[in-house]
């Protein structure tokens, strides 16, 4: 009877339960988990802060899941190494837990550079897991002022949860544009201008220089009073359990498309990895939850004897701000084409007869799995009517043939 | 533009606490009735464009919608109907000759409402047709009057070519351009599974229907549209047509608006051109001229098809239809005055002719009188509404009967009429790619499989009822008939007995 | 399992689909009071061509990359229909960012996004494909 261990109670860790059981209903599952929680999606807490989930709907499976799955959770756990010699786990009370097959899905830590002063400030929090959100909760007050460093998802995320329960909102970033990763300066400008509409003040190119209490002194001179800090500056990939052991590494842990690490029976899924992008044809840490989701199948379906292949990593991100959605796709190289409207910004990013990527903000995104389905399947554009889609994804742009094939054939 | 007399025929009444402006009925009337004004936030109707097909109607999800005659009226005059009265001010504005489509709309007697059906009473029981085999299947063609032997003595059961029919119903002729394709392919769907015949009518034989010949009459008609060598070999039988039940003594005229690329093809006739038939076939003024064409179509087809030849019924129709029988014909269709069509002149629709009724009983006794009854099939048609009908008209002598308009009914048409503009809402007498794909042959098919399923059903309840196990014992049994409200001419005529006698 | 299929050829882009889906998952009985002076939100769609019309509406698929990328476990594959909790549902748009048929729609009303179910009313198939005056619709395995 197989052994199949999970390291980071993580999404990844969700459906490679789902994918192993499918395989083999007999082998045992232990999940060891850091947080006292059973898996959940992060980006949720922003939502549950907003009104829109509750902590307690947050679970991404229900207790009934993991029990159906004869999956164990051991929740509040750390695993701090890995015995490859002896094929065993050690968690932080020193237990030892044997597996056959392992999955490695530790996710990302917050991360914070060094800056001056930082321990002065009481009230400063991260904005990752369940606990960060509640106990910002805790200290959200309608005269409180904010200071968020960080303008990327989780920075700006963590505002659209909280501006309603606060006094103010001030944003710093080291970089020129909100939301760095995933939009170009036009489209940043665009997301920054709705959002100042909102009443939160940007400072980018700039960052804090000094801590005191209840101020921080940027870089440009600026002094910003604050009564609560939100340190979202980026993360880092958990990938130590792994590198210690001699695992390749490299930023993220090393996967192969099996989602398999360099060690034998070690797998690694989720946003302690990296993929390959195939849009840029080069190695990413994607920590994206859709990709998170499926490395675990890949995985769990490999660690149970399956061929599933995890083989069209792209980037593709929906976010959406006090009701303004953008989603975005692929990389932003080759040939651009500016379609957008005073309601939508659509940016669509051609090389080779494919589309690449997308940067959709607005009214634009209707529909957008269209092009998102485009750039995962590089599906020639000479293959259907690109004017038509660019103008508006449709499946009438689609050849008559592929028409009949998506619209009357068994998915 | 001057003055216009005419007033809407029709009008739409809408519903408006049921009305949701979904504007399903804007999107499916071709003739433009129904628009939604924004400023009214409702849907609005111009009751002139209304033809009275009834395909908003019908596809109202929900029911808001009826058309109702104009309650609208002119003068009252015991003379003067208001139909006499807006054809002559359509006439005064247009210069033109009236059309009009499918049967005549005037009231004329129909014989078959005027013939009643027996049924066995204590002796010669009747049948159950759940319970015991019920033979409906009959055999078109030539019978030897005697039986021959080879020089074995063994009995010689080679025939002549016979069309063999699961029931004594055909779908009649209907051309590809007067119907549309998917029309077509219905009916030709149709016919394969009931094990009947379709009639392709005068327009040829579109290429992607070869594959249905087995179950195909071709006709060979005055304007010779799309004949050619393979056309006459695709089909099952060979149909001359002499004339038209709606239209006795003049030919057709599809107008060139319907000659599309693919009617084109089909036809052999240039796109957009007019196709007009001849009202003769300029090769026959004479039955001796006709025997060269049924011959002429055998010997093409090395004598192994059937030839029809279909005329219309007309005053010496039994004459007629000797002449017929004696110039090698294996089967005589008779088109009644009531019958169909794409488009015709309202006057000879509406005047020429004679009930079918009477031109069978009449050809059919001409025939037997002539002891040559047995050299040709008879087959009726020209508003054969029901299997009560086809009942009739075998036992007043016909093999079979042809049936169109019930069809065309079966597939949507709601008789408006209006065939000849070209814009039928239900797919049926139109070109236009977006009105023909509204019927889909395949739910076509089914309601014509259903149809004729159903009359066979009925046919066989009657005849076992009358105590008759095989269609063929009704043949000419005029005795199973009688005649009600009919004066003793009439049922001379008929050959029929009155009720009671 | 039997999933709503779709005959671009017979569609007539009348639109009834959308009309009989909206009232379908209107939870009333009576389509005037359900869709009278409403704007419908169908989750059926009529894409309209030059000639070619087709309706979309969710495919069901085996394998839903929908349900994948769903970040709050809204949606989920219950007997082959693919479910959405609406409790669950943030509104993230993930859904519209993976379908590639683009058949998931927010319902500004509501909030959340909204999709087909296969709603089977009283039995009968999904009310799109039953009342498809001309089959383009169709309910069935294949």
């Amino acid at each position: 009877m197989n052994k199949y261990l999970i390291i980071g109670a993580s999404i990844a860790a969700a459906s490679a339960i789902e994918a192993i059981r499918k395989n083999d209903k007999e082998g045992s599952i232990t999940v060891i988990g850091k947080e006292p929680y059973a898996p959940y999606c992060r980006p949720l807490i922003s939502y549950a802060l907003l009104g829109k989930t509750t902590f307690e709907k947050m679970p991404y499976r229900d207790a009934s899941f993991y029990k159906k799955m004869k999956a164990k959770l051991i929740l509040g756990k750390e695993a701090t190494s890995i015995d490859k010699a002896k094929k065993q786990v050690i968690l932080d009370d020193g237990t030892r837990l044997p597996y056959d097959k392992l999955l490695v899905s530790t996710g990302s830590r917050p991360f914070v550079p060094p800056m001056e002063g930082l321990d002065k400030v009481e009230k400063k929090f991260s904005f990752m897991t369940i606990d960060d959100a509640k106990s910002l909760e805790k200290e959200l007050d309608p005269e409180a002022k904010v200071l968020v460093v960080g303008a990327g998802l989780i920075g700006l995320k963590c505002c659209e949860g909280i501006l309603a329960k606060v006094k103010s909102i001030d944003v710093v970033d080291l970089a020129p544009r909100i939301l760095p990763s995933i939009l170009d300066d036009k489209a940043a400008a665009r997301v920054q201008d709705y959002l100042e509409g909102k009443g939160i003040r940007f400072f980018l190119k700039d960052s804090v220089a000094s801590f005191t209490k209840k101020t921080a002194t940027l870089k440009s001179g600026t002094k910003l009073t604050f009564d609560l800090l939100v340190l979202a500056v980026g993360v880092r990939p958990n990938t130590a359990l792994v590198a210690d052991i001699g695992g390749t590494v490299n930023r993220g842990i090393v996967t192969d498309d099996c989602c398999k690490t360099s060690i034998e029976d070690i797998y690694a899924a989720g946003d302690c990895t990296t993929s390959h992008d195939i849009t840029s044809d080069s190695d990413k840490i994607l920590a994206l939850f859709p990709n998170a989701n499926m490395q675990g199948e890949v995985a769990g379906n490999q660690m149970s004897g399956g061929t599933l292949r995890y083989d069209h990593a792209i980037a593709a991100n929906a976010i959406g701000f006090f009701g303004l959605h953008i989603i975005t796709a692929g990389s932003y190289i080759g040939d651009q084409l500016d379609l957008s409207t005073k309601d939508g910004y659509k940016v669509l990013f051609t090389k080779d007869d494919h589309l690449v990527g997308m940067i959709l903000i607005g009214d634009t995104v209707l529909r957008a799995g269209i092009y998102t389905n485009l750039i995962r399947k590089q599906i020639p554009l000479s293959s259907l009517d690109f004017e038509q889609i660019a103008q508006q994804p449709r499946l009438m742009a689609f050849a008559k043939k592929d028409r009949v094939s998506m619209l009357g054939e068994k998915r | 533009m001057s003055i216009n007399f005419l007033q809407p025929e029709y009008e739409v009444v809408r519903n408006m606490d049921r009305c949701i402006t979904c504007r399903v009925c804007e999107r499916q009337c071709a003739n433009e009735v129904h628009h939604y004004n924004a400023d009214l936030d409702r849907m609005v109707s111009d009751d002139s464009k209304c033809v009275d097909c009834q395909r908003c109607v019908t596809l109202c999800p929900t029911n808001a919608l009826k058309i109702v005659k104009t309650n609208n009226c002119f003068k009252e005059n015991a003379n003067w109907h208001t139909s006499d009265i807006t054809d002559i001010y359509r006439q005064a504005t247009t210069g033109g000759v009236l059309l009009g489509s499918m049967g005549t709309p005037k009231e004329y007697p129909v014989y078959w409402d005027k013939l009643l059906i027996n049924a066995s009473q204590v002796t010669n029981p009747s049948i159950d047709p759940l319970r015991e085999p019920m033979e409906t299947r009959t055999f078109l063609g030539k019978k030897d009057a005697t039986i021959h032997y080879d020089k074995d003595g063994n009995i010689i059961t080679k025939t002549t070519p016979q069309l063999e029919l699961s029931t004594p119903i055909m779908f009649s002729a209907m051309s590809y351009g007067s119907i549309s394709y998917n029309a077509h392919k219905s009916l030709a769907m149709a016919a394969t599974k009931l094990g009947i015949y379709y009639n392709t009518g005068e327009g040829g034989l579109h290429e992607d229907f070869y594959v249905y010949g087995p179950n195909t009459i071709v006709q060979v008609a005055s304007g010779r549209f799309g004949v050619h060598s393979d056309y006459l070999e695709a089909g099952a039988a060979i149909e001359i047509k002499m004339g038209q039940g709606a239209k006795p003594g003049i030919g057709g005229h599809l107008p060139g608006a319907k000659i599309t690329e693919a009617v084109s093809k089909t036809r052999m006739i240039p796109q957009g051109t007019d196709a007009i038939s001849p009202a003769p076939h300029h090769d026959i003024y004479s039955i001796e001229d006709l025997r060269q064409l049924v011959y002429m179509l055998k010997e093409s087809t090395n004598y192994k098809k059937p030839v029809i030849v279909k005329i219309a019924a007309v005053h010496n129709v039994g004459a007629i239809a000797s002449g017929i029988a004696r110039c090698g014909a294996d089967i005589i269709a008779i088109d009644g005055f009531r019958g169909g069509t794409g488009a015709a002149p309202a006057r000879i629709r509406d005047n020429v002719g004679i009930p079918i009724e009477l031109a069978l009983a009449s050809v059919d006794r001409r025939l037997r009188e002539e002891g040559i009854r047995n050299q040709v099939s008879l087959v009726v048609g020209g508003s054969i509404r029901s299997s009560a009908d086809v009942i009739k008209a075998i036992a007043l002598g016909a093999d079979a009967c042809y049936i169109a308009t019930s069809a065309l009914i079966a597939l949507g048409c709601h008789l408006c009429r209006t065939c000849h503009l070209g814009k039928c809402n239900w797919g049926i007498a139109t070109q236009v790619p977006e009105l023909v794909k509204r019927l889909n042959p395949a739910i076509g098919s089914e309601h014509l499989v259903n149809l004729v399923t159903a009359w066979t059903h009925e046919i066989k309840e009657m005849m076992g009822g009358m105590g008759i196990n095989s269609i063929e014992a009704l043949r000419g049994n005029r005795l199973m008939l009688r005649g009600v409200g009919l004066t003793e001419k009439e049922l001379e005529i008929l050959g029929v007995k009155h009720a009671g006698e | 399992m039997k999933r709503v299929y779709v005959e671009e050829d017979w569609c007539l882009a009348c639109h009834l689909c959308e009309y009989w889906c909206a009232f379908s998952n209107s939870g009333k009985d009576n389509m005037v009071a359900a869709l009278k002076n409403k704007t419908i939100k169908p989750m059926i769609q009529v894409e309209e061509g030059d000639k070619i019309n087709f309706a979309v509406s969710c495919r069901h698929c085996e394998d839903p990359i929908c349900v994948k990328s769903c970040i709050s476990g809204a949606l989920s594959i219950e007997d082959g229909v693919i479910k959405i909790d609406k409790s669950k549902c943030v509104d993230c748009y993930t859904c519209i960012m993976a379908c590639p048929y683009g058949v998931l729609m927010p319902n500004e009303d509501e909030g959340i996004m909204q999709k087909c179910e296969l709603c089977t009313p009283r039995g009968t198939a999904p009310y799109c494909a039953a009342h498809c005056p001309n089959q383009a619709i169709i309910y069935e395995e294949r």
